[in-house]
């Protein structure tokens, strides 16, 4: 288990085909809480959100989270904004990770009858899981990428697409683990919803963090002139 | 189309009678070509997964030349088959010429490119759906292509059974490096291929209809075994 689970970014760049996608970068994170990224579409929030994961190619400098890549990997989720549903059936896609990790069968059946009941498919444990409504994908993804108990959880927009309920019953489960530690980190365009989760908010623009801080002063006082109209709902580029 | 319904009137005797020729040379088609097709299977669809799964240098070329073996004439593979086994060929000490094994070894190369392609596409479809999430649960490469091989299942069965139908109908390079020995290695197609030569159309009908239902029979089969109708999934 990593014990600081703080990231480092270090003169971070990702480029492709000639264009700067990110930075450069040279930031920190802290190691706990809701890390909220927001900013307009192709500001690089999903961009910044899979180089922290590691699965970005960067094309310079480095992510330090404190501990060797393949341990904090181990210890990572990330949920993405199109759930991506493994062609089996609702229980299967919840064993998948936990057979990866190889934890002895009756833990992870006990773990997926828990995780079931707690999303609400419980009864719908023998679906095939790409049948499923898109609320019910979304959570049923969350709870896939849950079910490991990691560390740090990354969520590229989960509620987008998703109706009022179906939004709440996500941030519900995403306040229950925030509070037993796991650390999140979520991109969103719903101001509302950072408003509601938020500990801290990234506000990037042009793959630049443009301002960083506690959720309550961004929003009450933003510390740029294109934060501050990105609040207000003005088109910021 | 007399000799049509000549050949239909042989195959229902040939079937009613249970003759034992019949059922001799048809068992033997079925084995070369089930055995063939498991080698071939175990062979090309995780070389199939593989190659959509890594990237490499001259990948394209690798896929290209695999896309053209899948047109790789039989009575040239059924050559050089002989050849490499034949006496003076350097597998010869084997003694495997105008055997079953070499009709097997025959169609494996020949069904192989075939399998190995189709599962290529199926699965670089498959991996373009899974790619993100297996790339974030740090899955190994075996691991990748275990769940793209599992998922894909469907597909793959679709590849595998256009090799059975490619073996089970082939006759070019196993009549050369099988002889068309009766009680040996004489199976549906090259038995039809020498009654037509002998002559008797109705009885080389008779057999191929025999052929073709045993084809529909083999494919029926698989998808009942594998239980795609059930889940309406055709």
């Amino acid at each position: 288990m990593v014990d600081n689970m703080a990231a480092k970014l270090e003169n971070v760049v990702v480029e492709r085909r000639g264009k700067t996608i990110l930075g450069p970068v040279d930031h920190q994170l802290a190691a706990d809480g809701c890390t909220i990224v927001v900013g307009p579409n192709g500001a690089g929030k999903t961009t910044l959100l899979k180089t922290l994961h590691g699965v970005e190619r960067l094309s310079q400098g480095r992510v330090d989270w404190g501990a060797p890549e393949q341990m904090v990997r181990q210890q990572q989720a990330y949920v993405f904004q199109s759930p991506i549903m493994l062609r089996r059936s609702v229980r299967q896609n919840l064993i998948f990770p936990l057979a990866l990790a190889g934890v002895p069968r009756a833990e992870a059946a006990a773990r997926v009858t828990q995780w079931a009941a707690k999303i609400g498919l419980a009864k719908m444990l023998d679906q095939p899981a790409p049948r499923l409504s898109g609320g019910e994908k979304q959570k049923l993804a969350l709870a896939r990428a849950l079910i490991r108990d990691p560390a740090i959880l990354f969520l590229d927009e989960p509620c987008a697409n998703l109706d009022g309920r179906s939004t709440r019953e996500i941030e519900n489960l995403l306040l229950d683990v925030q509070a037993t530690g796991t650390r999140i980190i979520m991109t969103t365009h719903d101001l509302g919803q950072a408003r509601r989760l938020a500990r801290d908010v990234i506000f990037l623009l042009r793959g630049q963090i443009n301002d960083h801080g506690p959720a309550d002063r961004f929003f009450a006082a933003p510390a740029s002139p294109e934060a501050a109209a990105f609040l207000n709902g003005d088109i910021v580029e | 189309m007399n000799d049509i319904w000549s050949g239909l009137q042989a195959a229902f005797w040939l079937l009613v009678t249970l003759d034992r020729d019949l059922v001799e040379i048809t068992l033997r088609s079925l084995q070369v070509s089930l055995t063939a097709l498991v080698i071939a299977s175990v062979i090309a669809l995780p070389l199939g997964t593989w190659l959509a799964i890594r990237r490499f240098r001259f990948r394209r070329a690798v896929i290209a030349v695999l896309n053209a073996l899948m047109g790789l004439p039989p009575v040239v593979v059924g050559l050089i088959v002989y050849l490499l086994l034949s006496r003076s060929g350097p597998f010869g000490v084997l003694g495997l010429l105008f055997t079953p094994t070499a009709m097997i070894i025959a169609q494996v190369i020949i069904i192989t490119p075939l399998i190995a392609s189709i599962t290529h596409q199926a699965m670089r479809e498959l991996w373009a759906e899974y790619h993100d999430l297996l790339i974030s649960l740090n899955t190994s490469n075996w691991q990748r292509i275990k769940t793209l091989i599992f998922d894909g299942r469907r597909a793959l069965l679709t590849a595998s059974l256009a090799g059975f139908g490619r073996a089970i109908g082939e006759v070019g390079a196993i009549m050369i490096v099988g002889g068309n020995i009766d009680h040996a290695t004489r199976v549906l197609t090259t038995a039809i291929a020498l009654e037509t030569g002998k002559g008797d159309f109705a009885l080389a009908l008779g057999l191929g209809f025999v052929l073709i239902g045993l084809a529909l029979v083999v494919n029926f089969a698989i998808h009942v075994l594998s239980r795609t109708e059930r889940e309406g999934r055709w």
